[in-house]
């Protein structure tokens, strides 16, 4: 029991954290030895879907990874840049990284229909909603 | 064996499962209060060597229009603005990323060339190198002995 509760409860820094780094999603290491950051975040929802703006700066188009798992979304962001060469650090502000953030979603999803673009390091992903649920009406006889 | 058959007694079948189960508790609570850092925008990294600086700056979402660099002796500007992802009213789910002007100034370690500054934006990260000018370099003095 006690251990179902601290698996849970591992996911939620990497969704309630903006810009920080973060755990790994699953637990366990990662083969890259970069620190991992939780992208800054804007979610807003149209009539059709939702959006979703994740700064990620560094990242180029190839480097974004974007899974739906039921309704689970990642999103993941791969930097390649290294300190230039023949230079020495003489103020550093931010340490470059990978960003990973996880998202658990609350309305369907049409998962063919996702479209992800990033521009300027900035990832913008739409989420169509699937249509209306076709409600059932059940009817009640009385016996 | 004594002290095992004691830990099981009074801990169920792990001693240290309350301790971190505890622990992730803290860190739960901790990680959802963790504030934005309250560094300026845009983060800015400065290398150097002895010919001249290179910065680089992490500005995501900020287009090449909207962004202004000048240079004056040793302080070098960084002035912007980041437009908001949609111009529509809408029902945020989650706000975290900021939109608006900046403006930074950062005080380079020498006088740089005004003339001599490349600044190119990729992928949302702005990169500028910077040189130092020929006569304010460090030059090498030849000793020269006399016998």
């Amino acid at each position: 029991m006690a251990d179902k509760q601290v698996r849970t409860q591992q996911r939620q820094p990497a969704t309630t954290s903006g810009g920080q780094e973060v755990a790994p999603a699953e637990g366990g290491e990662r083969t890259r030895p970069r620190p991992v950051y939780a992208p800054r975040t804007d979610i807003f929802e149209t009539d059709d879907g939702l959006v979703i703006l994740a700064d990620m700066p560094g990242v180029p188009a190839d480097g974004v990874d974007v899974t739906l798992e039921r309704n689970v979304l990642t999103i993941r962001g791969r930097t390649e840049d290294s300190p230039p060469q023949g230079f020495s650090p003489v103020y550093l502000e931010y340490q470059s990284g990978d960003y990973e953030r996880v998202f658990t979603l609350f309305e369907d999803i049409e998962a063919e229909r996702i479209e992800a673009n990033v521009k300027a390091g900035v990832l913008r992903l739409f989420l169509p909603k699937a249509g209306p649920a076709q409600t059932k009406r059940i009817q009640v006889r009385a016996s | 064996m004594a002290t095992s058959d004691f830990f099981r007694s009074w801990a169920g079948s792990d001693p240290f499962t309350e301790m971190r189960r505890l622990q992730n508790e803290v860190n739960r609570l901790l990680s959802s209060y963790q504030v934005a850092p309250s560094a300026s925008f845009p983060p800015v990294n400065a290398f150097a060597n002895e010919d001249g600086v290179a910065l680089s700056a992490q500005l995501p979402g900020v287009e090449q229009d909207d962004l202004e660099i000048s240079v004056f002796r040793d302080t070098l500007t960084l002035r912007g603005k980041r437009q908001p992802g949609t111009n529509e009213r809408q029902a945020y789910h989650r706000r975290e990323r900021g939109h608006g002007e900046f403006v930074r100034n950062i005080s380079l370690p020498f006088r740089v060339d005004p003339d001599r500054v490349e600044a190119t934006v990729q992928d949302g990260v702005l990169r500028v190198s910077l040189h130092r000018p020929e006569q304010d370099k460090p030059k090498r003095i030849k000793v020269s002995g006399q016998r």
